[in-house]
Formats: C-alpha cells, structure tokens, sequence
C-alpha cells in the first residue's frame, strides 16, 4: 500500500510542479506588459511623436527624432539584407543540399547568434573607422548583419514548404530552374517569407547594443546617413540611467512605443503564419 | 528551340550565380567579422597574452587591463540564469507536451515565446525600476537572513548586481530553452510512451522512464544554447549589473559582464590599446557563443534526425 500510496502522490506531484513552472514562466511576461503600459501611459502625448529631445525640466521634449530614426535604420538595414538574404535562402532550397550549403546554414546561425555588440564592434571597425565618424549609415549596416542569417534561414523553411508537386509542374511545363523558383515557388511561400522579414524587422527595430558603438545617437532632426541618428532604443537606454524623472518617464514612453509595434508584429505574423501552414506554429 | 534552350540554360546559370553569391557574402561577413576582430585584438593580445584573462586590474588610465572581473561577470550571471531557467524551463516544456494538448498549449507555448520578442533595452528599464528596488527590499534580505551562511548571500543587498542580472537573463533566456525543449519532447516516439504505460507505469514514471532519457541529449542543447544568448547579452545586464569592475564572493554586490564593458567603454576608449582590450573581449565572446552555438546544435540535430525530422 505503502510504495502504490508513493508512486500516486509522486504522480500528482510531478503534474502541480509542471503545472506551477508554466505560471511561473508566463508571470513576467504580464508583469513587464502591464508594468511598462502602467508606466508608459502617462507620458504618451502628441508632442512625445512629434518634437525632438529638450533638456531635463523643458516640457514639451519627445522621441519624434528617435522614431524617424529608427525607421531610417530598419530602412537601410531592411534595403540591405532583405534581397541578400532572401537569395541565399533561396541557395539554401535549391541548391544547399550539399557541403557548401550546410557550411552556410551553420555559419548563418552561428552568425545570428552572435552577441549583437560584437556585431556592433566589426561594423565598427569596417565601416565606422574608415568613415571616421559614427553614422546612420553604419547603424544600418549593423542592423543588416543580424537581419540577413536570419532572413535566409527562413525563407529557406518557407521555400521547402512548398509542395515538390508544384516544381515538377513547372520544370515539366518547360520552364527552367530560374523561372520555376521566381514565378512558381517563390509567389507559393511569399507570405512567409514576408512574415519571416517582419519578424527579424521587429527583433532588430529593439536593438541597442550595436548602435551604441554604429549609430551614436542624436538630439536632432536626421539629416544625413553620413552622420549619427538617434534611435528609440538608445534614447530610452540613455533616459532610463539618467537621474531625472522626466527623462525617465520618457524612457518609459518610448518602451511602451517599443513593446507595442513589436508585439503587434509578432502576433499578426504568428497568426498569418498558423493560418498559411495549419499547424499550431 | 536550340537557341531557346541555350537560353534558358544561361539563364538559369546566371541566376544560380546570383543566389550563390549572396550565399557567399553571407559567409564572407562572418569571415571578415572574425578576422577583424582578431586583428583588433592582436596589440592587447601581444601586449599581456594569455595573463589578460586572469588579470585583475582594469585601469584605463595607467594602460593596465585585466579582464578577470568581466569574465567572472559573465559566468556567475550567465550560470544564476541557467540554474534558474532549468528547472522552469524543462518543467514548462514538460507540461506543455505531455499535460497540456491542441490549442491551448501552443497558446501558452506562444505566450512563452512572446518574452523572446521585448527588447533587451526594456528588460533593463523593467529591472532598473521594478526588479532592482524588489531585490533590495524583500528577495537579498530573504537571501541573506535564510542562506547567510553562505559567502554568496552575504552583504550589503543593493538591489543591483550580479543576482539581479542573473535573475533577468533568466526570464530572457527561458522562451529558447521552453521551446526547443518542447520541440524535442514533442518527437518522441508515442510507442516507447505507450510501452511504459502498457507495462504498468504512472503518467509521471513514464515521462521519466521515456521522454526524459529520450530528449535529454536535446534539452542539454537547449539550455547550451540558452547559455550562450546568456552569455552575450547586453544592454539589460549592463543597465542592472552595477557597472563595477570587481570580483566579489557576494552575489549581492555590482559587477560587470564583457559585453557590459564593450557597452559601456567603447565610445570613451580613448587609447589603442584600451579599444584593442575591449576588442579582445568581444573577440573572446564571440568565439564562446559560436562555440556554444554549434555544439547545441549538433546536439539537437542529431536528436532531431533520429526522430526524422529536419531543423
């Protein structure tokens, strides 16, 4: 009675314990949620879009310069590495099959594991040195490096999605290789492929780290990709070290701006990918 | 039709040039990234060798640089994150897979996952505010009167350092360890599972007699991998860690990470040899995480070829 009474409650057990790891594991996403849309809030006015930083105690300062900003960066770095990456993705489907295409699959997520300041570091020196100045420009190109593995390692699962049926199709139809990639298999994955490039947009729309050794940061208006951009992310890093309330409030703000485009991102391209694949990921 | 094949043919060439040659650049990018860095590196490397890594002294001003603190930085936050994460992060991928069925655990799974989508830069904000005055108040109190025995949970709570740290790469590394756990578990093959019950074993003694032993070459990967993001993250570390060069026994007191450093000096380097000492640092992290990168996933390749299916 003894060992059965032990292995029922062991099993009992094991469930509440699995169980309670779950809870434990979703609590700080909604406390973040709820704590930086608590925080968040107060601060969100029309000004905060639309004027550029003022010194601690001016009202009336925002992150208008810091949104362009980081739009301009996710442009280049978007200008960059969405066609690079999507043409080797497309090696990767279609020809990767051999050794040069396992090297670049492992290269590729090595590469995209890489810690992002160290990314940061050999733009740095390959495009910031010779420049001789911190850029917009180079911030984009940072950004481009942790897009691009990225992007090519998934528009590789995308283009593999699709069925070898319509291929055979095509190349029996007469078309060649080229034609059968860009006009059939390509159009039959363009959606996932697009909510693959939405994704690495999102991951890299919060990066902070490589800009603070590429982009710089800016208290003004871009004017040129030749000189140093503000961004949302290191605007709310600088704000949120700094001792004033209002900066840090701020800061709050532009977290919120943050948390927001990139859970949205993240939802819609999940669903219109559950919807495209018909499974649960 | 001769010459239409021709050209048909040339222009398959042409684009299977084309896609290769991007393949390529992917592949040259990491080259260049790895032999640049080297070369930065090269005057620090050739100025205190191998002595760097185990130095103690970080003194910009008299040209003297030991990375020990920023090392020991790293391993302490990065292993307080692991242990946190194991037991939470294998758990949730237990009862997501073999409790939990259809929708509502691939909601919960993406719920996970959503962690992974905020910004590191947010989860310094959120740590700075709402971790860091809790860790102070309640957890390194708790801490210090339950387990002050030991010199890990001795000293002044300041609510910064490499505790706090620890605890939000946790929460930063748990969705890619829940997941690829889950995945792996997912894949075992329901006859061993159905064996275990056929001969007699509770719903509990089966995942640890099958899915367990079955997926743990994979869960190792999983947590390697969740080590390795641990590893090189930046900007929530440098915002809650403290900013402090120094090795202390207390898990209470600020500290500092290699990438912590690299975030925080590198625009104020002033010297050669200072960029180049930083630069040996990000030098250094890159090769552990790559490490780290592909060791996981040989693991999880591996395990997952053995259920047929591809990564």
């Amino acid at each position: 009675m003894g060992r059965r009474l032990r292995r029922k409650v062991a099993n009992v057990l094991a469930a509440l314990i699995s169980a309670l790891m779950v809870i434990l594991a979703v609590i700080p996403l909604f406390h973040v949620l709820f704590y930086v849309l608590g925080k968040g809030l107060p601060g969100l006015s029309w000004t905060f879009f639309t004027n550029i930083p003022a010194p601690t105690g001016v009202p009336g300062g925002g992150m208008g310069n810091a949104i362009l900003g980081s739009l301009i960066l996710v442009a280049i770095a978007s200008l960059v590495s969405v066609p690079l990456g999507i043409g080797a993705g497309i090696f990767l489907s279609e020809w990767g099959r051999g050794r040069l295409g396992d090297l670049v699959r492992w290269v590729a997520d090595m590469l995209s594991g890489a810690p992002s300041i160290v990314v940061g570091l050999f733009i740095y020196s390959i495009v910031v040195v010779p420049m001789q100045g911190f850029s917009a420009l180079s911030g984009g190109l940072a950004l481009a490096v942790l897009m691009m593995p990225t992007v090519a390692r998934s528009t590789e699962q995308m283009l593999r999605m699709v069925p070898v049926a319509l291929r055979e199709g095509s190349l029996a139809l007469g078309a060649n290789w080229a034609q059968t990639v860009w006009r059939v298999v390509m159009p039959a994955a363009r959606r996932g492929i697009l909510t693959g490039v939405m994704l690495a947009v999102a991951r890299v729309m919060g990066e902070t780290a490589p800009l603070i050794v590429t982009a710089f940061g800016s208290g003004f208006w871009p004017s040129s990709i030749f000189k140093p951009i503000a961004a949302v992310p290191l605007q709310v890093f600088v704000y949120a070290i700094s001792p004033y309330p209002d900066w840090q409030q701020q800061a709050w703000t532009g977290a919120l701006t943050l948390v927001l485009i990139v859970l949205v991102i993240n939802i819609v391209a999940r669903v219109a990918l559950r919807d495209r694949m018909g499974v649960g990921r | 039709m001769g010459r239409l094949r021709f050209l048909s043919r040339q222009a398959d060439t042409w684009f299977r040039i084309g896609v290769s040659a991007m393949a390529i650049l992917l592949l040259l990018t990491a080259a260049a990234l790895v032999v640049l860095l080297a070369i930065q590196s090269m005057p620090s490397f050739r100025e205190f060798g191998l002595g760097f890594f185990i130095g103690r002294q970080w003194d910009p001003v008299n040209n003297e640089f030991g990375a020990l603190p920023f090392v020991y930085g790293t391993v302490v936050t990065s292993l307080i994150a692991l242990v946190l994460v194991i037991f939470v992060g294998i758990g949730s991928a237990i009862f997501l897979t073999q409790y939990l069925k259809g929708w509502l655990s691939s909601v919960v799974g993406f719920i996970i996952e959503l962690l992974a989508a905020i910004p590191s830069v947010v989860y310094g904000l959120w740590g700075i505010f709402a971790i860091a005055p809790w860790m102070r108040t309640s957890v390194e109190p708790w801490l210090g009167a339950h387990l002050g025995f030991l010199p890990l949970f001795q000293g002044t709570p300041y609510g910064v350092g490499l505790l706090t740290a620890g605890f939000i790469l946790a929460i930063m590394i748990l969705p890619t360890v829940t997941s690829l756990s889950r995945d792996i578990m997912a894949v075992v093959p329901s006859a061993i599972k159905e064996g275990a019950l056929a001969l007699g074993a509770t719903h509990w003694e089966m995942i640890r007699s099958t899915v367990l032993p079955y997926s743990w070459p994979g869960i190792i990967g999983a947590l390697m991998l969740g080590l390795g993001r641990a590893l090189g993250e930046t900007m929530a570390v440098t915002m809650v860690i403290g900013n402090r060069p120094e090795v202390s026994a207390s898990l209470f007191a600020p500290g500092h990470s290699m990438a912590s450093v690299i975030a925080n000096e590198f625009t104020e380097a002033t010297s050669h040899l200072y960029l180049s000492a930083l630069s040996e640092i990000g030098f250094t992290l890159f090769i552990v995480t790559a490490l780290f990168s592909l060791l996981s996933r040989w693991l999880v390749v591996r395990l997952m070829a053995r259920a047929g299916r591809e990564v």
